[in-house]
């Protein structure tokens, strides 16, 4: 076969089926973004962009991923590689670890909900250890930096079984000889980890952590349990857009604009952690 | 496929019966309203059972509800027959997808709410279906601090928060809760009750010097709220938990609090303020999209669903009222009977000062919502000074009214045209 | 003398390091597990413990509250649509998703960076506004209110982990070890099929467990998409939010335990790959 069609033969199947499943109505959906009645027109970001609680919904949004994304990564890394030299129950422990991925994020934002509520398990355990005469109020307007520890806790919790399995795939597959003749020149497990494992790495880092900021943008349902009013982020102001405003423009409108942050953030990730054709393994 | 087809068949099996009811061209009944799953078992086993045809209810959120609906209209043929919404919901429709119901000959009992019905049309839109309002409740334990003289059916702004300061000093908690969560219906409280409460008005008085006092009382109301208010939507939730207990809420969203231990909680009508005991009505409608398949169908479940027997079954199912005149029963559950005093004793009140629906403002409903939340939040939350708030959301709020001509609604004085912004 | 020391230090030094790391992998379990084990106390608690404070950290086995929605009709028949729909999913992410994996990883081609984008954009889009135009077109064409309609839309959610995952995948395999089998006389095809596709099918299932959860836990298209052929997510879930507190906890317990079992049933494929490390 033609090895200069192959590849395009190879993606002709995703992207006729994103074509009619994802660009199609994406497109129609952008179109209103840029109308107005009729004609072509910017207002609607303009309007958008002007509302009292954009910049906060973008400032919580990008704080909370500037947060979340780190820890999960440092996190889902430190669990691969203890994972990768365990012994005895590495299948327990890894499926274990892996149980959120099951979890939806309404289901997630239960689960926290009634950890921090007033009368929740938190205050319950507090309480009962003497830590706290009565339930200490977590989640109220005056202390925010409680709420977003909170919210960050329920999405760490929620989200790094994502990254945790596809770096655990990577490290899978990087070969063990080149571990063994790490050793034997003598380099210490935090050489090759920084050494081996962490270069060697690197086409899934990029996947997981690709994958991990554009959902992190989307993040909704448990800042909605946790943060009520509080909180707001991108995605609940579209949604308040789509269906309390019913105005789709509106909504369009600042769904491109998160589409725009995603695509920056996909673009200097990917320009960070460039991977070499073909890897070099 | 082969994985798919076993299984398959193996549930098939299990799902029979199941399947069975669904398979049938039911009356599919798309509806925002009765969606807590017991209510909406509830509406299935009891009060659609006794429909011929069967029914498949179907309760969603706005947001699916109304892309659906959407879509449906759009491609111009559907299989919703009925819909089930408020009437906000059916205000920001288009008047031609809905079909007129004005030859079906029901209405309700209320002329108010028939004319409201029509959506500024000369079509009856929608059939004035069950009514709910709004009302305080409170746990027993919190009697006792009442102020001294205060009548718990006949409390002021004052006394409220009088109450609710005794409640902090005494516990050492802020007791009072406000459904200021993101599914909480803070909103109406604004439009319906603090403001005819201390204005007489809602639009025309928006930033008047009367509705600045209505904030600085609200704001030391708010001074003495469990905090974590921002993530209450159910007061039902607070009462029982006991984080709250003096709360505030829609009859329907406090009614498991007293269905679950109807003696340890009271329902009392809401405060007033210098200008009377602003209160405002709940109103779901039933209606039908010009996309429906079966008409006769969709009408005969209207008609269905008007009648007094089935009006009553679904007060038993979802604590909303009737909207035609019905002899209630004696065995109704608990929390009916507690909402259903409290709303008589608040409309019978001397100095009740009832509001309406906003009406008129078609698509803009929920831009006009958002005006009172976004002064909540900035003024209660973000701590802006009041006027400022003020002056800065009138100017929204004018742009609404004059881009949708609604002319005023009780409690504001009736316009010419569309309400002003005074 | 140094010498000495250092092997008196060395083995204290390792046994230390075997607590910690011991010590880290229980408290990582616990941090994953405790938040569980509150929801399923929630769940067999009765509604009166379900509001009580302070809470009970022992299950009362009260089984009122899964007793309602084992009662509840329907459920049955959403359980094996979420399954139908999931395991369409699983199969159309992957069929679609893997081929173009492997094109990111072995060719370079003019608007191989355009392609990875539009990859990403369906993750970076909200599908609550993507909605309304596939209903439309679902309605028009009779994919509405079908199984296959819904996966359709839930494998466009899946593409974008089934493409990445593969393509990080076949990365990391040597295209020497292509190269080589190509020397050996195999075709390009053959060469995928005996030595690539053995080495990656571990990892393909990991994929496809993505897959089958992203279906699994999606409720907006299911319940815009779906009139008689509910899913039980579109069927419990989105109208969970606004029930009481214990069952809020019992449905959200409900969704949660089928897809653990998937997971649990699964794990042996999703980490095998540690027989390929051992090459």
């Amino acid at each position: 076969m033609n090895a200069r069609l192959l590849p395009y033969l190879l993606i002709l199947p995703v992207t006729l089926f994103l074509c009619v499943f994802f660009l199609y109505p994406f497109l129609l959906v952008s179109k209103q973004a840029f109308t107005q009645g009729a004609g072509f027109t910017l207002e609607n970001f303009r309007d958008v962009a002007s509302h009292w609680k954009f910049p906060i919904s973008l400032k919580n949004t990008l704080l909370l991923a500037a947060v979340v994304v780190p820890v999960q990564l440092a996190l889902a890394l430190l669990m691969a590689t203890m994972v990768n030299r365990m012994e005895k129950g590495r299948d327990l422990v890894l499926y274990v670890w892996t149980i959120p991925l099951g979890i939806s994020d309404l289901a997630a934002g239960i689960i926290w909900l009634a950890i921090f509520e007033q009368s929740g398990f938190l205050n319950s355990m507090m309480t009962g250890l003497g830590l706290a005469e009565q339930p200490m109020n977590f989640l109220s307007y005056q202390s925010p930096l409680m709420v977003f520890t909170a919210i960050a806790l329920a999405e760490i919790w929620r989200a790094t079984a994502i990254m945790l399995v596809i770096l655990v795939a990577g490290i899978g597959l990087i070969p063990k000889e080149y571990y063994e003749a790490a050793e034997v020149f003598g380099a210490s497990p935090w050489q090759r980890f920084l050494r081996v494992t962490l270069p060697l790495l690197r086409p899934s880092l990029q996947t997981a952590l690709i994958l991990r900021v554009v959902l992190a943008f989307e993040v909704f349902a448990v800042v909605a349990a946790l943060g009520g009013t509080l909180f707001p982020v991108l995605m609940g102001e579209i949604y308040s857009y789509q269906f309390d405003l019913q105005n789709s423009n509106g909504a369009a409108a600042l769904a491109l604009v998160v589409l725009g942050i995603s695509i920056a953030f996909t673009l200097v990730i990917l320009r960070v952690l460039r991977v070499p054709k073909g890897a070099t393994i | 496929m082969t994985f798919h087809t076993k299984l398959a068949g193996v549930a098939a099996g299990l799902a029979i019966q199941c399947a069975a009811v669904a398979a049938q061209a039911d009356v599919l009944f798309w509806s925002t309203q009765a969606r807590p799953v017991e209510e909406a078992q509830a509406m299935r086993e009891t009060v659609l059972s006794g429909f011929d045809g069967g029914v498949d209810y179907q309760p969603n959120e706005d947001g699916p509800w109304l892309t659906r609906l959407q879509a449906e209209l759009q491609a111009g043929q559907g299989t919703i027959q009925v819909l089930g919404a408020l009437h906000g919901n059916f205000s920001a429709m288009n008047p031609d997808d809905l079909v007129d119901l004005g030859d079906l000959g029901i209405a309700s009992a209320s002329g108010t709410f028939n004319s409201l019905a029509q959506l500024g049309t000369d079509q009856l839109q929608y059939i004035p279906w069950m009514q709910a309002s709004y009302i305080m409740a409170a746990s027993k334990e919190a009697l006792e601090y009442l102020p001294e003289g205060a009548d718990i059916d006949a409390l002021t702004y004052d006394e409220l928060i009088a109450w609710t300061a005794n409640v902090e000093e005494a516990t050492g908690e802020k007791k009072f809760g406000f459904p200021a969560g993101p599914k909480g219906l803070k909103h109406r409280f604004f439009q319906g009750y603090l403001y005819p409460s201390y204005t007489d008005g809602v639009v025309r008085t928006f930033a008047s010097p009367e509705a600045v006092t209505a904030w600085e009382k609200f704001r030391e109301l708010w001074s003495h709220t469990n905090p974590a208010s921002t993530n209450f939507s159910f007061m039902q939730e607070q009462l029982l938990s006991g984080d709250a207990w003096i709360v505030f809420d829609h009859t329907s969203r406090l009614a498991q609090a007293f269905n679950e231990r109807p003696d340890d909680f009271v329902a009392f009508p809401a405060p007033a303020g210098p200008t009377g005991r602003g209160f405002m009505p709940v109103l779901a409608g039933v209606a039908i999209p010009r996309t429906a398949p079966d008409m006769d169908a969709a009408k005969a479940l209207i008609a269905y669903m008007m009648e007094p027997e089935t009006q009553i079954a679904t007060l038993r199912a979802t604590n909303f009222f009737p909207v035609v005149d019905v002899e209630l029963p004696d065995d109704l559950p608990p929390s009916v009977k507690a909402s259903g005093d409290a709303v008589a004793k608040m409309s019978g009140a001397a100095d009740a000062n009832p509001g309406l629906l906003p009406a008129g403002l078609g698509d803009k409903g929920g831009d006009f919502n958002r005006v009172f939340v976004d002064t909540f939040e900035r003024i209660i939350l973000a701590g802006q000074p009041i006027e400022r708030v003020l002056e800065d959301q009138k100017e929204t709020l004018a742009e609404i009214m004059e881009e949708t001509g609604a002319p005023c609604w009780a409690p504001d004085a009736p316009s010419e045209g569309a309400c002003p912004v005074e | 003398m140094t010498d000495v020391t250092a092997d008196a230090v060395a083995p204290d030094a390792r046994r230390a390091g075997r607590i910690v790391y011991g010590a880290t992998v229980v408290f990582l379990c616990a941090w994953v597990l405790v938040p569980l084990y509150f929801l399923l106390i929630n769940t067999l608690s009765s509604p009166q413990a379900v509001n009580a404070f302070p809470k009970s950290f022992i299950p009362a086995f009260d089984l009122g509250s899964l007793t309602f929605f084992a009662n509840f009709s329907g459920m049955l028949n959403a359980l094996k649509n979420s399954v139908i729909v999931a395991a369409m999913t699983m199969v159309m992410s992957i069929v679609i998703g893997a081929p173009a994996g492997y094109a990111l990883s072995r060719f370079d081609f003019r608007g191989k960076e355009l392609f990875r984008l539009l990859i990403l954009l369906t993750r970076a889009f909200p599908l609550p506004l993507l909605a309304l135009p596939l209903a439309v077109l679902f309605i028009r064409t009779g994919l509405d209110d079908t199984a296959f309609g819904l996966a359709l839309v839930h494998t466009t959610l899946a593409i974008p982990f089934a493409v990445l995952i593969t393509y990080s995948l076949f990365s990391g395999i040597p295209i020497e070890l292509e190269e080589a089998a190509w020397t050996l006389g195999c075709t390009r095809l053959t060469a995928f099929t005996k030595v690539v596709l053995p080495l990656i099918l571990p990892g393909i299932t990991a994929s496809a467990i993505f897959a089958f959860v992203i279906s699994w836990n999606e409720v907006f298209a299911a319940a815009v998409l779906t009139i008689e052929n509910r899913t039980l997510t579109a069927f419990l879930l989105q109208t969970l939010g606004e029930a009481p507190l214990h069952l809020k906890f019992a449905g959200g317990f409900i969704l949660v335990v089928p897809a653990l079992i998937f997971i649990f049933a699964v794990r042996k494929y999703l980490f095998a790959m540690w027989g390929i490390a051992n090459r």
